[in-house]
């Protein structure tokens, strides 16, 4: 496939609802059956080993009308947490085996209890992952917990989920991750190597295909965007911060870039691509995940890390994509990413590196607004 | 002849003094603290270790009290204001943006109220705005935080790895309370503190089950605040558990005399949700209005769940706390425990109906109450009233809506038990 099928058929995907990506999915692997993934992270690999395809859950991404989900949660919550809700009462989500979600939020801490309630024959799990990074305690808690989530999941399909078959996954996911990285790296090297939309399109739709599927689908994307010329164009070289949950639209991403930035990092979909190298391949995987979960140096707001404060990350990716600004694009009503908005800025603006704040919601639609703020912003740097 | 005197009933109760009495004290002491340097240090009220701190003089500092107590005082706003300035959404927590504005305006340090801590304790239990807000105040004074991070009760117990976590851990803290005030942890000290912590915990539980009494000898929502402070922030105190022993008294006399906090019961509820400390008189003023008094509640609950029968235990000092921390507190447990809490009050505490403060602050409370009322309400059949304002920030609450609300309910209510009343009637007829 050329780059443009490759991501014509990705944004094709995204248009599905979750269920419809797994029937996709069943085509090629008419067994497979689905797990649903909460973002933030979860280890994918302990779905992918159980013979499950792990199929991010991002809510509906505005493609379905919220008639029950609105009276379970107030005005104040974020959208992914009720259009999630949402499928789950409509049905939508009956094809899965379950869902996972974890503590990143206290609103997802309560969805889960919800979703538990309201659709009983579902295996609703919760992760409590670590937010002691440095604890003697937490390698192996962090272990256990994946352990935990191995033996409740091994249950609920009635088989067991081998190291053997987890190690196996772990050599696929860490390709898909590898190649990842790689696209990223490329991008952060050479400007408009490939357009932020696309690449956030292509990520997405690793989310919602099997991994031996999509790691040759990357792997072809790669060696062609790699070897294609490009073209610097002006623009305000940014960073974009704060949209590591809830999936702003693609049309917000286009609109960022075509008032005059040039996307060269962002936090999207963090969770699917937290490490920043392989995670080693040996006799315990789980150990493996767990170790490469909490030493990973990529921040997320979601985890503490006592060592290494998300405020250094920022900018350290700031500095190494060669950005010269932050567009923060939280989620509206999304607590952890707000909170984080004030150290950010406060940070930045002692470091005197220009950002905007733009907020958005699954279901938005019209960006002239955010075009005539972005175009103000990067028109203010370009002609400073 | 001497005139004639009345002697005006105050709706606070001996209670509220004595409460007002030891936590003056403490504050005292956090005043004196603010200036000669004492050390202190910063910790959540939910699940909380206080026990630990106290064991090496540490004076707890808690910053939700301290928002708490702008709020009541009608303070708030201007602090919300300041923080939102800065960079804060209208969205988040304002208990966090009082107590960061209140940092910013110069309220801790030297020259105000709060010391300034010498470590900051995030005991996350639940709650994952701490993390967030203790994050904030550790760059804000440049002081280390110390992070307690404690499962989520996601199975029907903690697992063994659970507990050795949050042990791992205490050891951990300790250590960095040793290195902080170069004292030696003793055991025996902190048996001797978690005896005290008991005898409280022991009250505040009888308490609690005393206004399963009808009437009720206290608000267990409006008036549990006076305990709170007690329970919660001067737990493992000599002063706090034989505060916990007066208050005992106070309320088993009433009890025995037939005595309620409002002259005539009529509606017994059961409240979930925190309080809109902004305006808390003229919230209860709703409720008194239609003899309505909370029998129990869920926010009285935050920092434990001692009226099902846990206390500390000086005999498993460390491992107690590790349990009060994971288990025994609401904040830890999820929403369908928070529905199983409810029920057993509604049930046992012979509730008439439940309110539900939704407040948009605190998304650990708040978030899927919807859900929470179409349990009660269809599954249950409990009348249940939904309503929403906020804990800290006044923008949020409006009188006249809630008044509206309230009213409407408690009608409703009045008449159903009317027409039952006539049925019932009728029903002796045949």
């Amino acid at each position: 496939m050329t780059t443009e099928e490759i991501i014509a058929h990705c944004r094709e995907l995204l248009d599905l609802l979750p269920a419809q990506a797994l029937e996709r999915a069943k085509e090629r692997h008419p067994h497979i059956g689905g797990f649903g993934v909460f973002p933030v992270y979860a280890p994918l690999e302990v779905i992918h080993a159980a013979g499950l395809m792990p199929v991010g859950l991002f809510g509906a991404g505005g493609k379905i009308e919220l008639s029950h989900a609105e009276s379970r949660f107030q005005s104040f919550i974020c959208s992914i947490a009720k259009s999630t809700l949402e499928l789950f009462l409509r049905g939508d989500m009956d094809a899965f085996t379950g869902v996972v979600f974890s503590s990143i939020c206290d609103v997802a801490r309560n969805l889960a209890s919800i979703v538990k309630r309201n659709a009983p024959n579902h295996y609703v799990e919760y992760l409590h992952l670590p937010q002691n990074l440095y604890s003697a305690g937490s390698s192996a808690y962090t272990r256990a917990e994946f352990e935990r989530f191995r033996t409740n999941l091994s249950s609920r399909i009635g088989r067991p989920i081998t190291d053997e078959t987890i190690n196996r996954s772990l050599e696929l996911y860490n390709k898909v991750r590898r190649i990842t990285r790689a696209l990223y790296e490329h991008r952060r090297k050479y400007t408009g190597a490939i357009a932020a939309a696309d690449l956030y399109a292509v990520v997405q739709a690793g989310t919602r295909m099997m991994p031996e599927d999509f790691a040759p689908l990357l792997e072809e994307l790669f060696e062609q965007v790699a070897a294609r010329k490009t073209r610097a164009r002006d623009g305000a070289r940014v960073v974009i911060e704060g949209a590591f949950c809830e999936l702003p639209p693609l049309g917000l991403i286009e609109v960022i870039e075509a008032a005059g930035c040039i996307v060269k990092d962002d936090d999207l979909i963090i969770g699917w691509r937290l490490f920043s190298e392989d995670v080693c391949l040996n006799g315990d995987p789980l150990g493996s995940l767990a170790g490469a979960y909490l030493s990973s140096n990529v921040y997320t707001s979601v985890r503490h890390d006592r060592e290494r404060p998300r405020t250094d990350g920022l900018m350290r990716r700031i500095a190494d994509a060669g950005a010269e600004a932050v567009v923060f694009a939280p989620a509206k009503f999304c607590e952890p990413a707000l909170l984080d908005y004030v150290p950010f800025r406060l940070r930045l603006e002692e470091a005197g590196v220009p950002h905007l704040k733009v907020e958005f919601e699954e279901k938005m639609w019209a960006f002239e607004a955010v075009r005539t703020e972005v175009e103000t912003f990067a028109e203010s740097m370009l002609f400073d | 002849m001497a005139a004639a005197t009345t002697e005006k009933k105050d709706y606070r109760g001996t209670v509220h003094s004595l409460s007002r009495d030891i936590m003056t004290g403490w504050m005292t002491q956090l005043k004196e603290a603010a200036s000669n340097g004492a050390p202190s240090a910063y910790m959540m009220i939910s699940g909380n270790c206080v026990e630990i701190l106290r064991c090496f003089d540490i004076l707890p500092v808690f910053p939700e009290i301290n928002a708490l107590q702008l709020a009541i005082r009608k303070n708030s706003l201007p602090y919300i204001i300041k923080s939102e300035e800065i960079g804060y959404a209208s969205d988040n927590c304002a208990y966090v943006k009082a107590d960061i504005g209140y940092s910013l305006c110069g309220g801790v340090g030297v020259d105000g109220n709060t010391p300034k801590p010498s470590m900051i304790v995030c005991n996350f239990v639940g709650c994952n705005v701490y993390i967030k807000w203790f994050e904030h105040c550790s760059s804000m004074f440049k002081v280390p935080m110390v992070m307690l991070d404690i499962p989520f009760v996601r199975e029907e117990s903690p697992s063994s790895d659970d507990i050795r976590y949050v042990m791992t851990q205490l050891h951990e803290l300790i250590a960095q309370c040793e290195q902080l005030t170069g004292k030696k942890f003793d055991l025996d000290r902190l048996r001797m503190i978690l005896r005290d912590s008991a005898r409280a915990e022991r009250g505040w539980t009888r308490c609690k089950h005393l206004c399963k009494n009808r009437p009720a000898p206290f608000d267990a929502y409006f008036d549990s605040i006076n305990m709170m402070g007690p329970i919660n922030a001067l737990r493992g105190t000599r002063e706090a558990a034989d505060f916990f022993d007066a208050v005992v008294a106070e309320y088993e006399r009433m009890v025995a005399d037939g005595v309620g906090v409002l002259d005539e019961e009529q509606f017994r509820i059961v409240v979930e949700g925190p309080p809109p400390y902004p305006a808390y008189r003229s919230f209860r003023n709703l409720f008194e209005k239609w003899r309505a008094v909370a029998v129990q509640s869920t926010y009285s609950t935050v920092g434990g769940t001692w009226e099902f029968g846990f206390e500390h235990d000086p005999d498993r000092p460390l491992e107690s706390i590790a349990e009060q921390m994971i288990i025994h507190n609401l904040c830890n447990r999820s929403m369908l425990e928070r529905y199983r809490q409810i029920r057993t009050y509604v049930e046992d505490w012979n509730a008439d109906a439940l309110v539900i403060h939704s407040i948009k602050s605190c998304r650990l409370f708040s978030a899927g109450q919807g859900d929470m009322r179409e349990h009660f309400t269809r599954d249950l059949g409990v009348p249940t009233l939904m309503v929403e304002s906020d804990l800290e920030d006044p923008r949020y609450y409006s009188e006249a809506q809630m008044k509206n609300r309230i009213d409407a309910f408690f009608e409703s209510l009045q008449y159903k038990r009317i027409r039952k009343g006539k049925s019932d009637a009728q029903k002796i007829e045949i």
